[in-house]
């Protein structure tokens, strides 16, 4: 290990086979969180990978912006769908919200990092104090997805005129306003299916994360890491709330970019 | 519990600005390439370049949430490499998934 090292020292007081063991120079509880991790980052692989295969499959829209109407013929151009913001209705901002989203979410792990980094200090106010900041940013950004859901749900003023097949299995042509799981106003239904899914997941992460990020404040807080003799928790805590913040940078790109 | 109680036990490191200074510049170089993907979605024409462009750019901004935030970068070579090597095998998923799918366009459009 290297000098300027961010692992802590444990000392440990389990037996060699209930995880006293360091085998890899890191503890129990931070080993299993890595491999928690790996898993999960295989899990939100799967889906975004899927996520592109099925997006390839389908043409892009290809003529003016302005003229975009949506159509299960073609993909939606990202900048066409998320272009609300909240409080100006009608008005055209690409990608704007979601910039803002993104821009909280990485926000809140520079704190997380912060928070860390006060940790191995063993400094209790900036732990709190940046533990503090960072679930304002994890709150923040939960009640952001939630208005963008909730756009996305209701739709627009004129929706689109779509011919699909509806619940009774006839094939209907109506004007469709918003998104559901069986149709959407913006392209084809396997969008919204994803976007449900897989911004739905992430979210879900996300609620944890702001969970785990309480406990871990309010436990510093009483000072249950001080008389433990360590801030681990703050660092196992942080890698799960920086996974979360690593997921997103790829949801960004694959749902808002391409 | 009375104060008393909650007071620190734990010697308290000063804060080591140069450490703290690495984090904001690691957080500039994010919202940089961020930025940077913002502007390109905007100007450049859409198709395989661009995309390539901006998965290559996240990668980028993975290593340095991987690296400089979750700092695995500082722990042993062999949980780096049991962490990092498992990776590698997605890349490839990813080409294969992305070829898959353009084959279906083919067949069928």
């Amino acid at each position: 290990m290297s000098a300027h090292s961010t692992a802590i020292g444990v000392s440990s007081k389990r037996g060699v086979w209930g995880g006293g063991n360091e085998p890899l120079k890191a503890s129990y509880g931070k080993l299993m969180m890595w491999f928690f991790l790996l898993s999960d980052i295989f899990t939100f692989a799967a889906f975004l990978i899927t996520y592109l295969a099925t997006r390839v499959t389908y043409p892009a829209y290809a003529g003016p912006a302005q003229e975009f109407v949506g159509s299960n013929e073609y993909w939606p151009i990202p900048e066409l769908v998320f272009e609300a913001v909240p409080f100006l209705h009608g008005f055209h901002a690409p990608l704007v919200f979601v910039g803002i989203m993104t821009f909280i979410l990485i926000s809140s792990s520079v704190t997380m990092v912060l928070a860390v980094e006060a940790g191995h200090r063993n400094d209790r106010n900036d732990v709190v104090k940046w533990m503090l900041w960072t679930i304002v940013g994890g709150a923040t950004f939960l009640g952001c997805q939630a208005w963008e859901w909730n756009h996305f749900i209701h739709g627009t003023d004129s929706g689109s005129v779509m011919t699909y097949v509806n619940n009774l299995g006839q094939i209907v042509t109506e004007t469709v306003f918003g998104a559901n799981l069986s149709v959407n106003e913006y392209g084809p239904a396997t969008f919204a299916q994803l976007f449900f899914f897989i911004t739905g997941f992430h979210g879900f992460h996300v609620t944890i994360g702001v969970f785990l990020l309480f406990l871990c404040f309010y436990q510093a807080a009483v000072g249950v890491y001080d008389r433990r003799g360590h801030y681990e928790m703050v660092e196992k805590i942080g890698l799960y709330w920086h996974f979360v913040d690593l997921v997103w940078v790829f949801v960004f790109t694959l749902f808002y970019l391409i | 519990m009375d104060i008393q109680q909650n007071k620190s036990t734990l010697e308290v490191t000063p804060r080591n600005n140069e450490k703290i200074k690495k984090i904001w510049k690691t957080a500039l170089i994010m919202a940089l390439i961020t930025a940077a993907e913002f502007v390109m979605a905007f100007t450049m024409p859409r198709g395989i370049l661009l995309y390539v462009l901006f998965i290559l750019l996240t990668i980028w901004k993975a290593k340095y949430i991987m690296m400089d935030f979750m700092h695995l970068g500082d722990e042993v070579k062999p949980l780096f490499y049991s962490i990092i090597v498992p990776l590698i095998f997605l890349i490839w998923l990813l080409i294969a998934l992305a070829k898959e799918g353009s084959d279906i366009f083919m067949m069928r459009w």
